[in-house]
């Protein structure tokens, strides 16, 4: 609870030195995060029914001076119970610096904007869905990215500039721990082809956003790459060997989000340009599309809240994409959609929490639940358990995919 | 300067209070009406900007304690009622660094963000202002920033002396949605600020009770510096304290914004 000042000596000999002030704090969080398959089936003969046990001690260090200067680093310590190995993952370190209408910030940092909830459309950044499907706690969901961020505020309107040189992409369940649908599964040759560190491959976001009669509203813009990997065969007939590579994107969008309809209404849209398959004539590279959502939280009575969203995902070149599917291979529908919806209820002075996520798919008929339970047993303790469920009429689908990794989980966690 | 604002500010308030439901109030009801107006902008309002550092310590009725510290701003919107509130929380460890904006208008529900740092996430929230705990506390949202004045209807019951100090007891009956069914305030005949207050439930029997247990002068104006809101049927309490509070603190109306939520005003927030 109480800050811990290492520093605390380095900080009053500065003080000494000089009139500025530097507070240092360190801060951070011990956790036992453990998450078991419940459906019995095994990746490989020899592996075992848990899809994550691991320790994270996670330390964040940070300070500021008087000037406006920030610096923060926030590292993860693990020990992989699992792949029995110990690792390190520097999840942020940035150093910022206020000037004016200026916001600068340099270095690895942990982006988000869009009004979806666990649905992203302008927000681009990139993000680890295993850490999301094996139980992580939600701030995992998010990975950091190395880059540059300007912000400037005026009272016009605002405006965030990223400049991403180092390409990162998303997490997704791997074959390690993971079932999930890999229609070329016999190909085990395998190369990664990722976007080099080239200048001319920075990526490029932009957010310009304003108060527009008590609702905020935004304007989004990405050049870069798809983060999700795409495959490429050697030979359509005999393939031997599958690439994965991430092709070109460009992400052009609005949101919007208000109070209305006693609580708060959020629109998002976007259009998603595949640039490597302007024809939408390559099966293998995703499609350009449009994406929309709707949605509506509320809170029906004390400390419950409940939220429902529409999404959609519309894909342009359909009738090209239909005629290039090859034969045997799952076809997408034009319109895939997704009902979500969160429920929230805090108990007892808020020390309880119990939650309930859920996606729905009316086209791809698939879900995926997130029911949890979390509780504050004092201010530094906490105990949650929950589960992730998948199903689904096919194994091809986005949930339906994962129905064999049906998990509980349990994370036990001290913050200091 | 300031007092001549407040004073006009009073003065109109009361001429549009008179204008809109004047006509159909008793003389007591106005005058109860107008305590309230008083009480609230020496409760809520006073001093222009506001900066204190806050901490609030939660006891459950076995003992068990939690404690929120957090830094508060609040700005007077010029011309009307509305109110900003910037909140930055040192902790406990696990909301540090997270920051909590509210803009407050008097006839309709609040806006809120939350900003969520482990996420890079500034989230607006739905929560009701009147019936939603305040961060787990015993302090609905509506207890800390004030009830719009015409949610509920008043009537000065009688005055009397409450810790050696002449009060109005007025009582407010809720005309729209609240979270009791009448509230009892011992208001102070000179400061205007509530001394104590009573909530009734649905069955009209006693569950809250707020008291102000310290009043300073700080920069000439009475504040109260704790408070301790007690939940008389759980057993559990919140005492909430001010300190390092200062007014009429150079910030502008645009401060209180996204920016301050990702990049909080260094200065202020210490």
């Amino acid at each position: 609870m109480r800050p811990v000042h290492v520093f605390a000596v380095l900080a009053s000999l500065t003080t000494l030195a000089g009139d500025i002030v530097y507070a240092t704090e360190l801060h951070g969080f011990l956790l036992g995060n453990y998450a078991a398959r419940v459906t019995g089936d095994r990746r490989r003969p020899t592996s075992g029914d848990f899809l994550l046990g691991e320790e994270r001690l996670q330390l964040k260090l940070s300070g500021s001076n008087e000037g406006g200067s920030v610096y923060f680093a926030k590292a993860d310590f693990f020990h992989d119970e699992v792949a029995g190995q110990n690792d390190l993952d520097l999840r942020e370190a940035y150093l910022s610096h206020s000037a004016g209408a200026f916001d600068f910030t340099v270095g690895r940092q942990i982006l988000t904007w869009g009004v979806g909830d666990l649905l992203f459309i302008n927000d681009v950044f990139p993000k680890d869905y295993t850490s999301l499907f094996s139980g992580r706690p939600m701030e995992y969901l998010k990975r950091g990215t190395t880059g540059f961020k300007t912000t400037l505020t005026t009272e016009i309107a605002s405006a965030d500039l990223i400049i991403m040189p180092f390409f990162e992409p998303n997490r997704l369940p791997g074959s390690d721990r993971f079932f999930f649908y890999d229609p070329f599964s016999s190909i085990t040759n395998r190369v990664e082809n990722r976007p080099r560190h080239d200048l001319a491959n920075t990526e490029l976001a932009l957010r310009l956003y304003r108060p527009i009669l008590e609702w905020d509203g935004a304007l989004y813009a990405y050049r870069g790459f798809f983060r999700d990997p795409a495959m490429q065969l050697d030979s359509m007939t005999a393939p031997t060997q599958v690439t994965i590579n991430y092709p070109k994107s460009s992400v052009y969008g609005a949101s919007l989000q208000g109070n209305a309809l006693g609580g708060v209404v959020s629109l998002e849209a976007g259009h998603l340009d595949s640039r490597d398959d302007n024809s939408g004539t390559n099966p293998l590279m995703p499609n350009s599309q449009t994406k929309y959502l709707v949605g509506h939280q509320r809170s029906l009575w004390t400390d419950f809240t409940a939220g429902l969203q529409y999404y959609g995902e519309y894909m342009h070149q359909y009738d090209s994409y239909l005629a290039n599917v090859p034969a045997g291979f799952p076809s997408q529908d034009r319109l895939r959609h997704v009902l979500a919806l969160r429920l929230t209820q805090l108990l007892k002075y808020q020390t309880w929490r119990l939650s309930w996520f859920s996606f729905y798919s009316p086209s791809d008929k698939d879900f995926y639940f997130i029911p949890e339970t979390s509780y504050r047993v004092s201010d530094e303790f906490s105990v949650t358990m929950g589960g992730n469920v998948f199903g689904g009429a096919k194994e091809t689908t986005s949930f339906g995919q994962f129905k064999r990794n049906n998990n509980v989980y349990v994370n036990m966690r001290y913050d200091f | 300067m300031r007092t001549n604002i407040f004073l006009k500010g009073l003065a109109l308030a009361t001429i549009l209070l008179s204008a809109t439901i004047g006509t159909e109030l008793r003389a007591e009801e106005r005058d109860a009406t107008i305590i309230i107006k008083k009480m609230q902008q020496a409760f809520f309002y006073q001093g222009g900007i506001l900066r204190a550092r806050v901490k609030m310590s939660l006891t459950t009725s076995d003992g068990n304690k939690r404690l929120r510290e957090l830094t508060m701003l609040r700005i007077n919107v010029p011309g009307g009622e509305d109110q900003r509130y910037f909140m930055y929380f040192h902790g406990p460890a696990d909301v540090r660094r997270m920051a909590f904006l509210v803009y407050k208008y008097p006839n309709k529900e609040s806006d809120r963000w939350l900003f969520i740092p482990d996420l890079g996430l500034v989230q607006r929230m739905a929560s009701k202002d009147a019936s939603s705990s305040f961060v787990g506390s015993d302090f609905t949202y509506e207890d800390v920033s004030g009830r719009n004045i015409g949610a509920d209807s008043y009537k000065l019951i009688k005055e009397e002396t409450y810790e050696n100090k002449p009060t109005f007891v007025i009582e407010s009956t809720p005309t729209t949605a609240a979270a009791y069914k009448r509230k009892i305030s011992w208001i102070d005949q000179t400061a205007f600020l509530p001394l104590k207050e009573e909530f009734y439930d649905v069955q009209d029997q006693l569950f809250k009770v707020f008291t102000a247990d310290e009043i300073k002068q700080v920069d000439g104006l009475p504040t109260i510096t704790k408070r301790v809101m007690k939940n008389v049927k759980s057993g559990h309490q919140t005492l909430v304290e001010f300190a390092e509070i200062q007014y009429r603190v150079p910030l502008k109306v645009e401060d209180f914004s996204e920016r301050a939520l990702r990049n909080p005003p260094k200065e202020w927030i210490k």
